[in-house]
């Protein structure tokens, strides 16, 4: 079960985290509970891998250059394979996906040579081909989302 | 303002804000910086929209939101805007790009729903599909079965 601070912190957080010297004391200033419990909650949130973390949303290509990538893997080697590509640093989302092209997987590289040589190498490792899916416009992007925690 | 420095403390702020009474010294202290300057670099980045968000990242389906869908339409070109803003009227629409089609592949336009159990999303993407201006579109829904790795991208890599 998540506590009332708990949730608060999953909903009114995601955005605008303040930059202050004692971030995590003006949010238990603002919710009224003091900043250990604020930080107790966040580790907890943290350990119960209900956060990712906190952190920035940075959109595609502004700094490197990324792309949303997938290969169709037959289901017996799905898991094997999807190890292969976590290997990569590069690499920070990975889902398998009800389709034929079942493997989805976003990469971040320096630069396009980067990008280039590390769709190479897993190409090679895995021996399929790496469908490239570059973002060419971008109409939004938030993620931030207001959560129904009614029940959790 | 884009420097070396910066690009580190994108790569921290990527992992992960540390969670302890004074964060931003303790990333300044692994740049070197004082703690001030991580914070008026911070602002500054926001401000450029380089940092888009910052703030609490959750984990959707951890928190009961088992069915992520990425929905796809094959779009003539000249609609593509006009269909991406149609699509952003729905608030359950996260996110909404436009990427190359490939001869295996003829979707162009993408967005993402996320929702409760997979039965919700397909009635909201129902909804979107039942509109006249939708109709002429193919479209696929992809669900997410496992997901293998979710974490910030890291940057600065060699």
């Amino acid at each position: 079960m998540l506590t009332n601070l708990q949730k608060k912190l999953l909903n009114d957080f995601q955005r605008d985290f303040p930059l202050t010297l004692t971030p995590y004391a003006d949010i238990a200033a603002q919710l009224n509970v003091t900043e250990n419990e604020v930080l107790q909650a966040l580790h907890e949130l943290n350990q119960r891998q209900f956060i990712s973390r906190i952190g920035a949303i940075i959109p595609p290509n502004q700094i490197g250059v990324s792309t949303l990538a997938a290969i169709s893997v037959p289901e017996n080697e799905l898991e094997f394979v999807a190890a292969q590509i976590n290997r990569f640093s590069e690499v920070n989302h990975n889902y398998e996906r009800e389709n034929a092209l079942n493997l989805w997987f976003v990469l971040i590289a320096t630069d396009a040579t980067h990008l280039n040589n590390v769709i190479g190498a897993i190409e090679n490792e895995t021996g399929y081909d790496v469908l490239r899916f570059p973002l060419e416009k971008e109409f939004f992007i938030d993620l931030s989302f207001q959560l129904d925690l009614t029940n959790v | 303002m884009f420097d070396a420095i910066n690009q580190q403390l994108l790569a921290h702020v990527a992992e992960g804000l540390p969670i302890c009474a004074r964060p931003y010294a303790v990333i300044g202290e692994r740049l070197n910086i004082s703690e001030t300057d991580v914070i008026e670099r911070l602002k500054h980045l926001q401000a450029s929209g380089i940092i888009k968000r910052f703030g609490v990242i959750v984990k959707h389906a951890a928190l009961g939101y088992r069915a992520n869908a990425m929905c796809v339409w094959h779009v003539p070109e000249e609609k593509i805007d006009e269909i991406a803003q149609y699509l952003l009227e729905f608030p359950f629409v996260t996110l909404c790009y436009q990427r190359p089609m490939l001869p295996e592949w003829r979707y162009n336009l993408y967005c993402m729903i996320h929702g409760k159990d997979k039965s919700t999303v397909l009635a909201q993407l129902a909804r979107i599909n039942s509109r006249p201006q939708m109709q002429p579109f193919e479209h696929q829904v992809l669900f997410s079965r496992r997901c293998f790795k979710q974490r910030g991208a890291i940057y600065n890599l060699n």
